[in-house]
C-alpha cells in the first residue's frame, strides 16, 4: 500500500478506527471526522504515533448535513487531493425499542440513510471533480434483505446500497471507484448489547478485510466474503417462509 | 468470547455483569455498578487474581490506543488495554525495547502494572513497576487521580502490585530502554548441580542482561537441579527481521489428558537435556523466540484439559544456603507432576510496589496439572518451606494459597489494603483475606461477598508438547 489520503467520516467507530489504523501505518495522511471531539482526539492521538502521516480531526455532527461542505473543504484543504473517503458513521436502534416511536424510526433513518446519501453526493462531485479516487462506504448485510430484527435500520442500509449502486455507474467514467462493504456481525459497541454467536468478528479482522476491498477497488465487498454466500441463501427464501423466521443479527 | 476465564483456567468464575472501558474520557460511572468491581485485561494471570465471581468485570481491553511516543527520549504513554506485542511492534524498529518483560507478549500495560511483573533482567533492571513514570487511576467514586512516584505517591505504591484492586489504571507512561537491534545473542550451557546453577547466574549477572535457567523437574538424587542456564544479550542488529513470525495456530480443543502421561514427559526430558545441554552453545535468536517462546501456539494451556493447571512461583532467598531449593525440587520431582522448573535469580533493586511479589532471593516457577487434593497437598507443604524461608509466592499465578499463607508472605498487605477502593474486589482478594482481622483496614466490601470454593480440584492432567517444545527456552519467570 503506498502512502495515501485519506478522509474518515465516523472515525470513532471502531471499525473504522481499525481501518484508519492500517492506513495510519502504511504511512497515509488522515483527516478524521466525528461527532465526539474526547473520543475523536483520542483515536487521533494513536494514529499520529502509529504513522508517519500527518493527521487531522474535525468535529462534525454528519447528520448536520448543512455541515458536511465545510468537512470536505477541510479534508481537501489537509490533504490536497483525496485518495480515500471512507463513510462509517450509524447507528443501529433497538427494533423493538422503536418499533411504534416515529420519532425514533425516523432518527435512525437520518442517521443512516439521509446524512449518508447527502455526504455521498458532495464527496462523489469533490472525486469527479479530481478525476479519480475511491468512494467507500460501510452498508450492511441488514440492507439487503429487510428482516424482523431490524428492518428500520435494514431500510436505510437498503436505501444507501442503491444510491451507491447507481453512483458508481455515473462515477464509473470519471474513474471514481465506489466500494460498497457490507460486514456481517462485528463485535463493538453497536453490538454491545446483542449475544455474540460465532459468526462475530473482530474490529481488526473486519479493518483488514475492508482495507484489502478497498486496495482491490471491489464494486461489492461482504466482510468476511462467506456473507455473500449466506446472504444468497437468505435472498432465496420465500417471502412467505421469511415471514414466520425470526432471524436475529446486526 | 464469552469467556473471562484465568490462564490455568482453574479455578471457574462467573461475573455477573460485564461493563466494557472503552474511553479514556468517557469511563462509564462505576458508582452505580453492581460490585464488587475488577479490571480484566488478556487474563494471562494463571490463578484467581484476574476473576470475579458473582462480581462485575471492566474489561478494559478496549483502552487499547497509544497516547504519545517520544522517540528521543524512549517515553511512551498508552492506555491501560495497550498489549506488550502492540507495543513492540511499535517501538523495535525505532530502536527501544520494553524494560521489563515477562515470558508472553499477550499482556496488557495495566496488567504489567497490577502485577508488578518481571523478567529475565530482573537482576538489573527490577520490575515493570520501576520504569513506570506516572498513571492514570479512575477511583469508583468517579475521581481521577494522575499518581507517580512524586504525585499521589502512596496510591502509585499501592496501584504497582495492587492486583487491580486500587481502582481503574486508565493510562500509564513508560520509560523505554534502547536496544541496538531485534536480535539476542544467547549462551545455553548445560549444568549438572544445583550449585552450578547458581554460580552460572552469580558470573552471568555481571556479564548478561538477561538470565534464567530450566531445570529438570524430574530428576531427584545425584541429578537434582540439573539443566540448561540461559544467558542473554541485545546483539547489535544488522535490522533484518530474523524473529519467528506470530502464529495463527490454535489449539481446537482440549487434548485429552492421556495424550501426555509422565513417562513420555520423562523421555522427552531426556532427549531435551541430551541435545540442548551436551555443551555450552552460543546462538543467536529473534526477540520474540527467545522471550516469548510459548507464544507460538496460541491458546496452549487448553491442552492441560477440562481441569485446568496451575502455575506455583516462590521465591525464596539463599543467604542461608541451598537446602531449601534444594527440598522445593525434590518435592515436585517426587510428585512427578512437573517435568520443568522455571528458575532465575532475582536481584536487590526494590520496587515502588508496595505487594509486590519479586524481592531477592532465587525464584522458581512451575506448571502443574490439576490432578486435585495430591497436587493441593503439595503446594501446601512447599507454601510451609518457604514461609519458613521468609519467601514468597506471586499473586499473579495463584489459585490455592491459604490465607494465612497469604499474610506471612505479605505481612504488609492491611497497609495495602487501606487503599484499596471499597468497590474493588477480586475472587483471590476475597480468597487470600478470609478471616483475616477485619480490624486491621480490609475494606467491608473484601469479605463481603463469600468466597466461592474451587468449584473441582478432581482429576488428571498432563503437561502439553507445546510447553515441552518451548520449555527449552525457559518460558516464564
Ligand atoms: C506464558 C506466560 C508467561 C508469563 N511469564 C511471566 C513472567 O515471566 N513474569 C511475570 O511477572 N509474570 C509472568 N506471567 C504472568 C503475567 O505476566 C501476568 O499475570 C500479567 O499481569 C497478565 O497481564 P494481563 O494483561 O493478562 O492482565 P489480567 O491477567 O487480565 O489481569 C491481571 C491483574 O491486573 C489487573 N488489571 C488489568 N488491567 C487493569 C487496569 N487497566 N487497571 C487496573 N488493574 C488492571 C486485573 O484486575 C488483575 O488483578 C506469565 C503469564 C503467561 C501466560
Ligand atoms: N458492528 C456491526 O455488527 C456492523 C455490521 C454491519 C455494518 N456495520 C456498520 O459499520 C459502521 C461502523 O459501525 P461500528 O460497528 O464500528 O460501530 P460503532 O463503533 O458503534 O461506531 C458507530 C459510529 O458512528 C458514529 N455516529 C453515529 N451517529 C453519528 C452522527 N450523527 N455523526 C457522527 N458520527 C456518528 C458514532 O459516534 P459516537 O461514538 O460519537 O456515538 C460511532 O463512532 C456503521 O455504519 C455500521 O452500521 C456494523
Amino acid at each position: 500500500m503506498t502512502a495515501e489520503r485519506v478522509l474518515v467520516a465516523g472515525a470513532t467507530s471502531a471499525i473504522a478506527a481499525a481501518v484508519a489504523r492500517r492506513y495510519a501505518e502504511a504511512g497515509a495522511d488522515l483527516v478524521l471526522a466525528a461527532r465526539d471531539a474526547g473520543k475523536l482526539s483520542a483515536v487521533a492521538d494513536d494514529l499520529r504515533v502509529r504513522g508517519t502521516g500527518r493527521v487531522e480531526t474535525f468535529v462534525i455532527d454528519m447528520v448536520d448535513t448543512a455541515r458536511q461542505a465545510e468537512l470536505l473543504a477541510a479534508a481537501q484543504a489537509a490533504l490536497g487531493r483525496i485518495d480515500v473517503v471512507l463513510v462509517a458513521w450509524g447507528t443501529l436502534p433497538d427494533q423493538a425499542a422503536i418499533e411504534h416511536d416515529v420519532a425514533a424510526t425516523l432518527a435512525c433513518w437520518e442517521a443512516n440513510a439521509t446524512s449518508v446519501v447527502a455526504f455521498l453526493a458532495q464527496a462523489a462531485d469533490v472525486l469527479e471533480a479530481q478525476r479519480g479516487g475511491c468512494l467507500a462506504v460501510i452498508t450492511s448485510v441488514a440492507g439487503v434483505r429487510g428482516r424482523r430484527a431490524n428492518y428500520t435500520y435494514g431500510a436505510a442500509k437498503a436505501g444507501v446500497i442503491a444510491f451507491a449502486q447507481g453512483l458508481r455507474a455515473r462515477l464509473f467514467a470519471a474513474g471514481v471507484a465506489v466500494v460498497e462493504l457490507r460486514p456481517g456481525p462485528v463485535d463493538t459497541p453497536m453490538t454491545a448489547r446483542l449475544r455474540k454467536g460465532p459468526l462475530f468478528i473482530g474490529p481488526e479482522r473486519a479493518g483488514a478485510l475492508i482495507v484489502g476491498a478497498i486496495r482491490r477497488r471491489r464494486d461489492i465487498a461482504y466482510i468476511p466474503g462467506y456473507w455473500r454466500w449466506i446472504m444468497l441463501a437468505v435472498a432465496l427464501v420465500p417471502e412467505g417462509v421469511m415471514k414466520r423466521l425470526n432471524l436475529s443479527a446486526g | 468470547m464469552s469467556g473471562y476465564e484465568s490462564w490455568g483456567r482453574f479455578p471457574r468464575a462467573t461475573p455477573r455483569a460485564v461493563v466494557p472501558i472503552r474511553w479514556r474520557d468517557e469511563p462509564p460511572s462505576l458508582a452505580d455498578l453492581p460490585g464488587p468491581l475488577l479490571p480484566y485485561a488478556r487474563g494471562r494471570s494463571y490463578g484467581d487474581s484476574c476473576l470475579n465471581d458473582g462480581g462485575t468485570v471492566l474489561d478494559v481491553n478496549g483502552l487499547a490506543r497509544f497516547i504519545a511516543f517520544d522517540a528521543d527520549r524512549g517515553l511512551l504513554r498508552a492506555e491501560a488495554g495497550v498489549g506488550f506485542d502492540a507495543i513492540l511492534n511499535l517501538i523495535v524498529p525505532r530502536g527501544w525495547f520494553l524494560p521489563v518483560t515477562p515470558g508472553t507478549k499477550f499482556v496488557s500495560i495495566g496488567g504489567a502494572i497490577a502485577n508488578d511483573v518481571h523478567g529475565k533482567n530482573h537482576h538489573r533492571a527490577g520490575t515493570f513497576g520501576c520504569h513506570v513514570t506516572q498513571l492514570e487511576l479512575l477511583r469508583s467514586d468517579g475521581t481521577r487521580l494522575v499518581c507517580s512516584p512524586t504525585a499521589n505517591a502512596e496510591l502509585f505504591q499501592a496501584t504497582i502490585g495492587g492486583l487491580g484492586l486500587t481502582g481503574v489504571i486508565l493510562w500509564a507512561e513508560i520509560a523505554l530502554k534502547p536496544i541496538p537491534g531485534p536480535q539476542i545473542e544467547l549462551r545455553a550451557s548445560r549444568f549438572g548441580r544445583l550449585e552450578d546453577f547458581f554460580a552460572l547466574s552469580e558470573a552471568a549477572d555481571a556479564d548478561d542482561e538477561y538470565t534464567a535457567g530450566w531445570i529438570d523437574g524430574m530428576s531427584r538424587g545425584r541429578r537434582l537441579g540439573r539443566g540448561v542456564f540461559l544467558g542473554g544479550n541485545h546483539a547489535r542488529g544488522d535490522g533484518t527481521w530474523r524473529g519467528a513470525h506470530p502464529s495463527r495456530l490454535r489449539l481446537p480443543m482440549d487434548v485429552p489428558e492421556w495424550v501426555l502421561n509422565p513417562l513420555s514427559i520423562r523421555v522427552f526430558n531426556e532427549v531435551q537435556y541430551a541435545v540442548l545441554g551436551r555443551k555450552s552453545a552460543r546462538a543467536f535468536a529473534g526477540y520474540e523466540s527467545f522471550f516469548y517462546p510459548l507464544d507460538v501456539v496460541h491458546n496452549w494451556n487448553r491442552a492441560y484439559g477440562k481441569r485446568g493447571f496451575l502455575q506455583y512461583q516462590c521465591v525464596v532467598p539463599f543467604d542461608d544456603g541451598l537446602a531449601v531449593v534444594r527440598e522445593i525440587l525434590d518435592r515436585i520431582a517426587a510428585s512427578r507432576s512437573a517435568y520443568f522448573v522455571v528458575g532465575k535469580v532475582f536481584g536487590s533493586i526494590r520496587s515502588p510496589g508496595m505487594l509486590s511479589f519479586p524481592r531477592r532471593g532465587v525464584t522458581l516457577a512451575v506448571d502443574i496439572p490439576n490432578r486435585g487434593p495430591e497436587i493441593f497437598a503439595l503446594l501446601d507443604a512447599i507454601d510451609a518451606l518457604v514461609i519458613e524461608a521468609r519467601g514468597a509466592v506471586y499473586p499473579a499465578k495463584d489459585a490455592r494459597m491459604s490465607p494465612r499463607s497469604f499474610e506471612a508472605f505479605y505481612p504488609q498487605w492491611a497497609a495495602f489494603a487501606r487503599h484499596v477502593d471499597p468497590a474493588f474486589s477480586s475472587s483471590f482478594w476475597r480468597r487470600v483475606t478470609a478471616g483475616l482481622g477485619a480490624s486491621d483496614g480490609v475494606p467491608a466490601k473484601a469479605q463481603a461477598t463469600a468466597p466461592s470454593a474451587p468449584a473441582s480440584v478432581a482429576g488428571a492432567g498432563g503437561p502439553s508438547a507445546a510447553t515441552a517444545a518451548a520449555g527449552a527456552l525457559g518460558g516464564g519467570a
